[in-house]
Order: structure tokens, then C-alpha cells, then sequence
């Protein structure tokens, strides 16, 4: 209902105070070489996520066409088309984490955390821990030779 | 004042490090300084007091342990179940080879006057002092390729940027180390960010490039900070920007961060990505040295080659080039991994054989069961099992074995793998991070993951499974030759050789 509202307000005004920051961050970049990844992270880093109505204004500021600034942004995993909810955690599915165990303590991880709309769990491949694993990320923290225990122990710690 | 050390390497700090820091930094007394990590991964947190000695190691230290560890005595450096003595002496460690990683874990990552102490910064002076092409035909002499995985000659690479005419030219740093079990990117850029400054640097003022990028992957946040810190503390002491070290070049670098796409760790993805596009392969020819970031040439090289140089310019071509086996020539960061008793990184000679490696250095598996496979170089190389693990670690040596040398990384699987998951994960890795620009790999990954799927979901013996097999080699075939890189030209790998070497695994091939 918040993006409904916010639409509206556009319609009446003709930049709305989402649009100049990205402006703002897009033009604080544009004079370096192939910035737009820098931008994107930017804008992602103050606004929790790349919303539909940055890429134009991205686009531009820097010239480009909308088109090329959505292939960029729908092309990797890190950017987020909507915020991130409160609490995020990430499992490393990779080979190294397999061989100690990760396959189950993904399964697990999905399971647990399923019914919980504050929670996303995603699959990440390689955090570079590949000694200690298998290896998770819970709010940002990488964690080494995680349990389900460890999982438990975290979310024991969030507010609901 | 004693001086006690806690790595703030990611993977310590994944097992605690911070709090044990922490713990430690309440005690009266103790002044808690942070290095990068001696690479021996199982023992973190390692913690290491200065004494009259040298430094005592404390092995997997947790915070609830520093209260006993006190009483014992640790401070003194005193005997205790988790003491493993004077560091620098310990087996595991003298036992190296270590060029690239010599620095690592000694001191603070970023203590600029620390790494000119061990001997920084005396192969970017000798290359500055030194005629471009004499410093390409050095790299050349010490015999490096690229240790990314492709195997290629630094110095060929470097004189072709060289003798290139153009107004422009830059170097460009691939750590987007995605592949798994690999780690020796992040540690080293953790650890001793100056060794890939120093490296850098010296490619820079060889080829005449004024810019440089390090494309380092998200999932490395340590890493990208350190590397920024180091950055900044080197420029300001003269070893980049306008006067490099006082010789009147330029050289200005950045650090540029991924955004989660493993196909960006290969050379021309990256290149599409440090321009701000999708991480789509380019065809080649126009090699990058030719025509490479915004059409220029430059010099693109892993964090690992990078790393060899400085020493290669400051002792020569010739003593790196002593150490090896066969074109294989110089020393290799093995990283120990998956299910491993002693995890972490180990520089040698290429040439060690990998049961060496695994057995020897790395303990065996962790969970104590036999050894069933062994992944050597990464998602895109062959399972080796355990009756060929007498391969020697070079790049010919292995392809001849079926594998691939890659970044050097090794994951070791006890004998509760399922192969036939493992080559089924092949493909859907495949399908997942494919760039999507060419069909073979687009959609060969997928029906690679379908028709493993009916394989395995099919009884021995039932009508029309010896066609799945035919269909599923029909799908390699046509991945390794029709695909534009080697995400799909190498997926294929682990999967022919987990049917090769584990048909058991499948409910029984054909073959």
C-alpha cells in the first residue's frame, strides 16, 4: 500500500525525494569509469533495495538507456528489487560445505525458517571459509562449522 | 604489557576470533593486536603471545577458555592442552615453501613499516630501476602462469600489454575467487594486501598502465575493506598515486565490488562487469591484452600471479623458476578444504603429489572416515577417487590424470558422498550461474540436471535407461565444444568423472 501511495505522490510532484537521492548518488559517480555498479551498490546501500523507479533515473544520469541499466541490475543476485526483511540468513551450498554436510543443513535452514516473514534464507555459493564449514551467514555474520543448534541459538536472539 | 595477537582473518573470526579478541583485550596487562591468519584454518582462533621465546600459538581458542588459559600460565607462554609451542617452529609451517605467503599472519595486515621490514616493496624497486622489457623477460624467465586456473605465461601476456600501442592502458585484479574450496584470494588480501599492491604495481609500471582495478567478489567484505585500508595507506606514503615510490610514474588504483555472479570470475565477464554491464562472456579474439577494459590493453591477472611477483623481481626469474615440476614451474597456494582434518592454506613446489596433500599435510578427512573423492580445481574439475591420488600438482601433470590444476583449490569428500548428487550439483551450479549468452550452457545445464534426475529415478535394468546415458554424454559433448567459455566447456568435467570413476553411484552405467 506504501508503493500505491507513493505513486501517487508522483503523479502531483514531478521528483519525488527517493528520486533526487538516487539522482544525487548516480551523479556522485558518473564521472568515474563504468560506474554503474558502484551506483547501483550505492543506492542499494541507502535505500535496502534497487526499486523500479531508480532505474530511469540511473539511466539518466549516466546516459544510458533503461534497458541497459535493468539488464545490469536484473543480471546479478545481490540486487534487490524490494527491501530485505529483518533478518536475513544464508547458506553456502557449495562443494566444499556439501562435503561436511551442507545439503542437510540447508534443507534444515529452508525448514525452519519458512513460516517466518521477518526471515529470508537464500543459498549463496562460496564464501571463501571453505575450511570451516559448512559456513552461513546470519545477518550479515559469517559463521564457521554452523549446526542447526547455532541457527537456533541466533534466532533465540531476534525479536519477533 | 604483553603482546598477544588474535587473527582477523574471516574464517578465524567465523569461529570466534572477535570475542576471543575481546576476552582478551579486558585482561590487565595485555595489549591484543589483530594479524591476518598463519593459513593453518583448523586451529582458529590461534592465539599467539609474544614471549622471550617468540610466539606461543594457543590453538581454537574459545572466550570461555582464556580464564583457564590465564591461570596456566599463557601469558608466560607456559605448556597447556591447546598450547602448540613457538609458532615459527611448527611443522606445518616449516614444512612450506612459502614465497607468496611469506608475510602472511606476522604482522598487522595494513603496518606498512612491518611489510618493508620483511622485505616489501624491494621488487617494485628493482623493476622500477630496471628496462621494461628486462622486467617482462624476468616474469618470463620465472616460468608463472596464470594461477586463476588457465594456466597461461604472466610474462607473455605482460610483453604483449607492453609492446601494444596505446594512449591508455590499464591492470586489472580478477579476485572473484567463487570457485568452492578456493580461499587463497581472501587470505592473502586479508593477510598481506601489500604483496598484491607491490604485484600490481610492478605490472603497472612495466606495461606503462596509469590505472588499475581490483574486481573483488561481495561475498569478500573483509577482504574489499583491507584492501581499501592498504590502498590508502600506500598512497600515502608514496607507493601509488602521481610519483610512484619517487620514480616519476603514475599509477592510481581502485577496489571495484562484485555483485554476486560467479561467472564474473571469468576474465572478460569481469570485464563486462568493472564496466558497469551484465557479467556476459566476451568471444574471443580480441584478447584483453589487446583490447580489454573500455578497449584498452591491459594486463588481467589472478590475485595468486599477482602475489609472485614482488618476489620474483626481488630475488629473479631464475630462483622462482628452481622450484617446481615439468612447465609446471614455481611455487603453488594449495587450499585444503571440504572434509578435511587440517583445513587451510599451503604453499609448495607444483609437484607435490595430491595424496601428499591430502594425507600428509591435510590430516585425511576431518570425520575420520576413508577418503572416497577428491575435487581438485575447483566446481569445473574432475572427482578424482581415492586410488588416484598419486597425481603430482602440476598443470600437465593433472590434465593428464583427468584433472585440472585450476586455482589450487582441493575439497575432500569421505565415503558417505552420493556422486551422482555431486554431478547432478555440477549442473544445476551450472544452470544457476550460467551468464546465459550461449545455448550449450544455458540450457545443456539444465537438461544436464533433468536427465540426471530420470538416471537416478530410473531402475537398473528398465527400458530406455541406456539411452539417458547416451543422452547425457551427448550433452557433455556438446557443453565442452560448443560453449563460449569455460563455465560450460568445463562443467562436463565433474560430471564425466563422477560417471567414470563412481558408476556404482548412478544404480549402475552401462559402461
Amino acid at each position: 500500500m506504501a508503493r500505491a501511495g507513493r505513486q501517487q505522490t508522483e503523479e502531483l510532484t514531478p521528483r519525488s525525494a527517493r528520486a533526487e537521492s538516487v539522482r544525487e548518488i548516480a551523479q556522485g559517480y558518473a564521472r568515474e569509469r563504468g560506474p554503474l555498479l558502484e551506483i547501483l551498490h550505492a543506492v542499494q546501500a541507502e535505500h535496502g533495495c534497487i526499486a523500479e523507479e531508480d532505474v530511469p533515473e540511473i539511466a539518466d544520469v549516466l546516459n544510458l538507456s533503461v534497458a541497459e541499466v535493468h539488464g545490469t541490475v536484473s543480471f546479478y543476485h545481490d540486487f534487490r528489487r524490494t527491501p530485505a526483511p529483518d533478518h536475513q540468513v544464508q547458506v553456502c551450498r557449495a562443494e566444499a560445505c556439501q562435503a561436511v554436510g551442507a545439503a542437510e543443513l540447508w534443507a534444515a535452514t529452508e525448514e525452519r525458517f519458512a513460516h517466518r516473514e521477518d526471515v529470508e534464507v537464500r543459498e549463496v555459493f562460496c564464501f571463501g571459509n571453505c575450511a570451516l564449514g559448512p559456513s552461513a551467514s546470519i545477518d550479515g555474520q559469517l559463521r564457521g562449522r554452523v549446526t542447526i543448534d547455532d541457527l537456533a541459538t541466533a534466532e533465540s536472539g531476534w525479536s519477533r | 604489557m604483553t603482546t598477544v595477537w588474535v587473527p582477523a582473518d574471516s574464517s578465524a573470526r567465523a569461529v570466534g576470533a572477535d570475542a576471543v579478541a575481546a576476552a582478551l583485550a579486558e585482561v590487565e596487562g595485555v595489549t591484543v593486536r589483530r594479524n591476518g591468519t598463519r593459513g593453518m584454518l583448523w586451529r582458529e582462533p590461534l592465539v599467539e603471545v609474544e614471549t622471550d621465546r617468540g610466539r606461543v600459538g594457543y590453538a581454537t581458542v574459545a572466550p570461555h577458555d582464556v580464564p583457564g588459559l590465564l591461570e596456566a600460565g599463557m601469558l608466560e607462554g607456559a605448556d597447556h592442552g591447546s598450547c602448540i609451542g613457538v609458532v615459527d617452529d611448527e611443522p606445518w609451517l616449516t614444512a612450506q615453501d612459502r614465497v607468496s605467503l611469506a608475510r602472511i599472519g606476522l604482522a598487522e595486515p595494513t603496518d606498512i613499516h612491518a611489510y618493508e621490514a620483511q622485505g616489501g616493496w624491494a621488487g617494485l624497486r628493482r623493476a622500477l630501476e630496471t628496462d621494461p622489457a628486462d622486467v617482462v623477460e624476468e616474469v618470463v624467465t620465472s616460468g608463472l602462469r596464470g594461477r586463476g586456473g588457465a594456466g597461461f605465461p604472466t610474462g607473455v601476456k605482460w610483453r604483449t600489454v607492453l609492446q601494444a600501442q596505446a594512449e591508455q592502458k590499464f591492470v586489472a585484479c580478477n579476485l572473484d575467487e567463487g570457485d568452492s574450496g578456493t580461499f587463497a584470494d581472501r587470505i592473502l588480501a586479508e593477510a598481506d594486501p601489500f604483496t598484491l599492491l607491490e604485484g600490481m604495481t610492478i605490472a603497472a609500471v612495466t606495461v606503462g598502465a596509469t590505472e588499475g582495478y581490483i574486481y573483488c567478489r561481495s561475498e569478500y567484505p573483509d577482504a574489499i575493506a583491507r584492501l581499501r585500508d592498504a590502498i590508502a595507506v600506500a598512497a600515502e606514503h608514496g607507493y601509488l598515486g602521481d610519483d610512484v615510490a619517487g620514480s616519476g610514474r603514475s599509477f592510481r588504483l581502485q577496489v571495484r565490488v562484485g555483485a554476486g555472479a560467479y561467472i564474473c570470475g571469468e576474465e572478460t565477464s569481469m570485464l563486462e562487469s568493472l564496466e558497469g554491464r551484465r557479467g556476459e562472456v566476451r568471444a574471443k579474439p580480441p584478447i584483453p591484452a589487446l583490447r580489454g577494459l573500455w578497449g584498452s590493453p591491459t594486463v588481467v591477472n589472478n590475485l595468486l600471479s599477482f602475489a609472485a611477483i614482488p618476489m620474483i623481481l626481488a630475488d629473479g626469474g631464475e630462483a622462482y623458476a628452481a622450484r617446481g615440476v615439468g612447465r609446471s614451474r614455481g611455487t603453488q597456494i594449495f587450499q585444503l578444504a571440504g572434509n578435511i582434518a587440517r583445513g587451510g592454506v599451503y604453499e609448495a613446489p607444483l609437484g607435490i603429489t595430491l595424496r601428499e596433500l591430502v594425507e600428509d599435510v591435510g590430516g585425511g578427512t576431518r570425520t575420520g572416515r576413508p577418503v572416497r573423492a577428491v575435487q581438485v580445481g575447483g566446481p569445473l574439475g574432475a572427482y578424482l577417487p581415492a586410488d588416484r591420488l598419486d597425481v603430482p600438482m602440476g598443470y600437465e601433470e593433472l590434465a593428464e590424470a583427468g584433472g585440472m590444476l585450476g586455482h589450487g583449490g582441493l575439497v575432500v569428500f569421505d565415503d558417505t558422498v552420493d556422486m551422482a548428487r555431486m554431478a547432478r550439483f555440477a549442473m544445476e551450479f551450472c544452470s544457476v550461474e550460467s551468464c546465459g549468452k550461449c545455448t550449450p550452457c544455458r540450457i545443456g545445464s539444465t537438461r544436464g540436471v533433468e536427465t540426471i534426475d530420470r538416471i537416478t529415478s530410473t531402475p537398473a535394468g528398465a527400458e530406455g535407461r541406456d539411452q539417458l546415458f547416451v543422452l547425457l554424454e551427448d550433452l557433455c559433448a556438446t557443453m565442452t565444444t560448443g560453449s563460449l567459455c569455460a563455465m560450460g566447456g568445463l562443467t562436463p568435467v565433474p560430471v564425466r568423472s563422477a560417471l567414470t570413476h563412481f558408476p556404482e553411484d548412478f544404480g549402475g552405467s552401462p559402461r
